[in-house]
């Protein structure tokens, strides 16, 4: 069979799909608008921002002031909210339309949702959940340089290749795999929100950016939406948590400081849960529901930090899972650093303080 | 033995119910409280573990002794008092419905016992006659349509939480030694029934145990179990499933105990090496491992020959339940040394199975009236 | 009414470890698991069976060695179970999957009051693709990551989740549904499930016999007509394991803090 997706030549720019919430942009979208900034200029080609919602042409500006050259502005009530179809059938009418070479989604539960649909309907591949894009070979054999262990040296690559290179985890990331889409276009691909780098909002470019309204013939859905609900975070939620910090009986010295500092440490992280092993509970200065361990809560966090824990089995038997474990303790030989990423000795309270801001001027730095 | 595909299909869903299921906290509350916990009873009836043995046309799940042997041995492993509530349907409670019910007995109770809507137990012990029968003091006498009841039996597990009970006595007073002895399906809501108090117990706690009183019960005809006067030689016979059951028991906490020990003693460092690492600790592992091979061995065998109708089935029940509970106390005592201080604490699970292991070479025929009756078979 | 549920069976990647009964390591057991999410699919589908009655298929695309997991959904209450295995089918992308089961799907018969259940995806690629896909493919609306699912005359209602709350839909059928795994907690095999599920037949959909099912193209099947292709698969270079981090301690914190943004973890 013959597909127009097929005719990559037909096929130009760089697309970012923009998420909207209740007429707010996500922060997935800068971070994608930044990212697609760079391949555009990579392929020398235009970065255009395609934004569906229901009188959004305001965001467009927004769009631009992280590098769009252009936006596509689809407004309909029927786009207010997300929905499945209209999403899915006012923006593969563009794309069927205007035909961009590569079309950038966020990998939110909307984008995840919408991409996929898209991209059977527009007959072409779509690789998700991306780490880490690149267009141009230089750039990515730099990349594999960094962060494979392929031997370059003993690798031949057709160094004009010009397909987008998605790379992503697989096998619950226990390998890489790069992928591309060579026969068909757009090229698309969803990116793991929160992975690329935001740019900073350029005014200039903002008032710069070209934003063109466009028509789509919109049908009913059939999947009806009865009520829309968004909910706060509430209570601790130890098991769900990405960080956690976690004391143990070396903040005996100074509890009240000692937690003080937990909490403070898995803020700068990012918003964490203080937990505790189980002396730290035995003592009262935790609740039991927040106890690690063999008795306690088996947990398996982004980071996972252990401050004055000594790492009884007992205690690594409910955090060994963890990805990052970073482990403060003032005895070197403590059995904690044999299941710590990064091990560090010393006096916590000499150490956390000076911990905290080094995390934050590294977070400013970013 | 290498199980079949489908006999490894059904120990990996035993397995995976019983991991997700019987979770620390309800292990630990079971322990601690007792009582009994009906919800698990129901989520097990759910999927026809309660009525595994019991044959399909009343409604049971047709399953032959291997698959309940598989069971009691998985829900062991990680819970030995829960694979107790499995095990009673199947075993002492359902087992002489089975074999002797009458058409009209087995429609009437079976269905009920294997969805878990009713509980039967079995009532042999008495205070003054255990592995004796002979000293049975409890009587029925007939009386019109019915038979009277009058004595007491104890140790009765599970009688707190049951509607039914087997019940043992003794019919013709004039009978000797185990002779005389009838089976009665015996209903305890029936007046002058009197259930005692659960007694307080080293082990195996969620799972009560107490009295059960008759005075002047009056039990219909129609609920005489099996042959008039020849109940002794069918408890006998119920209870060689039992011990198959036990033996599985056994098996299970073993194997608990064993895994217990080797994550232990990989984790645990003591001068600098786990001690793992010590021939003292790695030879116990060695050995706790071959007497639980040793013991499964016998265990699958004896369900597969008590099934097959081997002439020597009876004795092989007596030596698995005796070899594997012999052997599971002394698994449980090695997994609690290889703990040391912490085997003695609370928080870790060997400490509860090493108690809940004593039970095993005592209910159901202690160690010794097993090997009475495996001599009596050889010798006699 | 039918219910067409998707499986796939899966390499176990989540980590945990088997140990078998002599206390080594069951590799052999960690090899292939049913997809986690995909077990929610099933239990929703034997809900709805459970309250009305209804046929429930089970349709995977895989090598012959997954009928073994097609028994286990035997087991569980599935009524029948389908296997679509072909070489022609090897290698496929998410995109050419979705085609292959769109196809089975509609070669088996999809009509106006039947639904597709899939798991929101699978662990070895956690693309979350192959559900909407079939979808598109089958021209049927799709709702994805339900958290609660509600069947009641030919609707369902479903509490679809997002990242900061959920919104309600409701959609007649045919529909397709994507469950994650807090919507169920999937039931476990029954003891005669178990007993019976090696006599029942498994249905058996070759590529002979969906080659020329409309919803195929043959020339975008398999590794080689798979939209996407792998261009390189490669290991990260450094394994988690204990760096002592040196220096004084506002330089250990330093290089800390640099090694947590490297690693994307700020």
């Amino acid at each position: 069979m013959e597909y127009n997706s097929a005719k990559i030549e037909d096929f130009r720019d760089i697309w970012v799909f923009c998420e909207q919430r209740r007429g707010k942009l996500m922060e997935t979208d800068f971070e994608l608008v930044s990212e697609g900034r760079k391949l555009a200029d990579e392929r020398h080609s235009q970065l255009v921002g395609v934004l569906l919602g229901d009188d959004v042409r305001d965001l467009a500006k927004e769009i631009g002031a992280y590098g769009a050259d252009k936006v596509y502005v689809i407004s309909d009530p029927a786009l207010k909210d997300y929905s499945s179809e209209t999403y899915a059938d006012a923006l593969c009418q563009i794309v069927m339309d205007k035909k961009p070479e590569v079309l950038l989604i966020g990998a939110s539960t909307i984008g995840r949702d919408l991409a996929p649909r898209c991209a059977a309907r527009l007959h072409t591949g779509l690789t998700a959940d991306c780490t880490h894009l690149d267009i141009d070979m230089n750039k990515y054999l730099d990349f594999l340089k960094e962060a494979s262990s392929i031997d370059l040296s003993t690798r031949k690559f057709k160094m004009e290749d010009t397909n987008l290179k998605m790379t992503r985890p697989a096998f619950g990331g226990h390998m890489m795999a790069t992928i591309t889409c060579p026969r068909f276009r757009p090229c698309m691909s969803t990116v793991r929100p929160g992975v690329m780098k935001k740019g900073t909002y350029d005014e200039a470019k903002a008032a710069s950016v070209t934003v063109e309204d466009y028509a789509v013939s919109l049908k009913e859905p059939l999947v009806k939406v009865l009520e829309i609900v968004t909910e706060e975070k509430k209570g601790v939620d130890l098991l769900g948590a990405e960080v956690i910090v976690a004391v143990g009986a070396g903040i005996s010295r100074d509890v009240e400081k000692g937690m003080a500092l937990a909490q403070e440490l898995a803020d700068a992280l990012g918003g964490g849960v203080v937990a505790g092993s189980r002396p730290a509970v035995e003592a009262g200065w935790l609740d039991h529901e927040l106890q690690i361990g063999q008795t306690g809560k088996t947990v398996r966090p982004k980071i996972y930090v252990a401050l004055g824990i000594s790492g009884a089995i007992q205690h690594k038997a409910g955090m060994q899972d963890a990805e990052t474990v970073i482990a403060v303790n003032s005895n070197p030989s403590a059995p904690i650093f044999e299941a710590a990423t990064y091990g560090i000795v010393g006096d916590l309270f000499e150490v956390i303080p000076k911990m905290i801001a080094s995390i934050r001027a590294a977070k400013e730095a970013k | 033995m290498i199980l079949t595909e489908k006999y490894q299909l059904l120990r990996r869903n035993f397995r995976n119910f019983a991991e997700t299921e019987f979770t620390d906290e309800l292990q630990k509350r079971l322990d601690t409280e007792g009582g009994y916990e009906a919800e698990m009873y129901q989520k097990m009836a759910r999927y026809g573990f309660t009525g595994i043995k019991i044959p399909v046309e009343y409604g049971g799940q047709g399953g032959d002794s291997l698959a309940y042997v598989l069971m009691i041995e998985e829900f062991a492993r990680v819970c030995p008092v829960l694979a107790i509530y499995a095990n009673t349907p199947n075993s002492l409670g359902g087992g002489p419905l089975v074999m002797c019910g009458n058409e009209e007995q087995k429609q009437k109770y079976l269905p009920d016992i294997a969805a878990g809507r009713k509980h039967i137990v079995f009532a042999l012990t008495e205070p003054g006659a255990g592995s004796d029968a002979g000293g049975t003091l409890t009587t029925a006498v007939a009386d019109g349509d019915d038979f009277i009841l009058n004595g007491r039996k104890c140790f009765v597990s599970g009688a707190p939480i049951a509607d039914y009970a087997v019940i043992y006595a003794k019919t013709d007073p004039t009978a000797k030694g185990s002779r005389g002895i009838s089976m009665f399906i015996v209903d305890l809501k029936l007046p002058g029934i009197t259930i005692g108090k659960a007694e307080a117990k080293m082990g195996i706690n969620g799972y009560p145990t107490s009295d059960i009183t008759m005075d002047n019960v009056r039990v219909s005809k129609a609920d005489l179990l099996g042959p008039l006067h020849d109940g002794f030689r069918m408890a006998m016979k119920t209870l060689d499933g039992g011990r198959l059951g036990i033996s599985a028991q056994a098996l299970g906490l073993a194997q608990g105990c064993l895994e217990e020990a080797i994550r232990y003693a990989r984790e645990r460092k003591q001068f600098g090496k786990p001690i793992a690492a010590n021939q003292g600790v790695s030879f116990m592992i060695a050995e706790m491992a071959t007497e639980i091979e040793a013991a499964r061995e016998l265990v699958y065998a004896t369900a597969v020959a008590k099934d097959a109708g081997a002439p020597d089935s009876s004795m092989k029940c007596a030596m698995a339940k005796y070899f594997a509970s012999e052997m599971a106390n002394r698994a449980a005592y090695k997994a609690v040394q290889i703990f040391g201080g912490y085997g003695y604490i609370k928080d870790y699970k060997v400490e509860r199975f090493y108690r809940d292991a004593r039970i095993l070479s005592i209910y159901e025929g202690t160690s010794q009236i097993q090997q009475l009756v495996i001599a009596n078979t050889l010798l006699r | 009414m039918k219910i067409y549920v998707c499986v796939k069976q899966v390499p176990d990647t989540s980590g945990k470890v088997a140990v078998k009964e002599n206390g080594v390591l069951d590799r052999a057991s960690m090899k292939t698991i049913i997809n986690p999410d995909d077990l929610n699919a099933v239990e929703a589908a034997l809900q709805i069976k459970d309250q009305e009655g209804c046929e429930v298929i089970a349709v995977t695309m895989g090598p012959p060695a997954a009928e073994g997991m097609l028994r286990e959904l035997l087991a569980m209450g599935v009524d029948k179970a389908v296997l679509i295995s072909g070489r022609e089918f090897g290698g496929s992308d998410t995109f050419a999957t979705s085609q292959v089961l769109a196809g089975g799907i509609h070669h088996l018969g999809l009509e106006k009051e039947d639904i597709v259940f899939c798991g929101r995806q699978a662990i070895d690629g956690d693309t979350a693709q192959v559900g909407p896909q079939i979808a598109e493919k089958l021209n049927i609306p799709q709702i994805t990551y339900a958290g609660e699912v509600r069947y009641e005359n030919g609707k369902v209602y479903v509490k679809r989740m997002t990242e900061d709350g959920y919104m309600r839909v409701e959609a007649e059928t045919p529909v397709l549904i994507t469950c994650i795994k807090e919507l169920n907690q999937p039931r476990y095999m029954t003891v005669r499930g178990i007993l019976e599920c090696y006599d029942k037949p498994i249905t058996v959909l070759d590529y002979p016999t969906l080659e020329n099912e409309p919803l195929i193209d043959k020339t975008t099947i398999g590794l080689a007509g798979s939209p996407t292709t792998i261009f390189q698969s490669f290991t990260p270079p450094v394994a988690k394991g204990g760096e002592m981090l040196e220096g004084t301690t506002q330089e250990k914190c330093d290089t800390l803090a640099a090694k947590l943004a490297k690693a994307q973890l700020l």
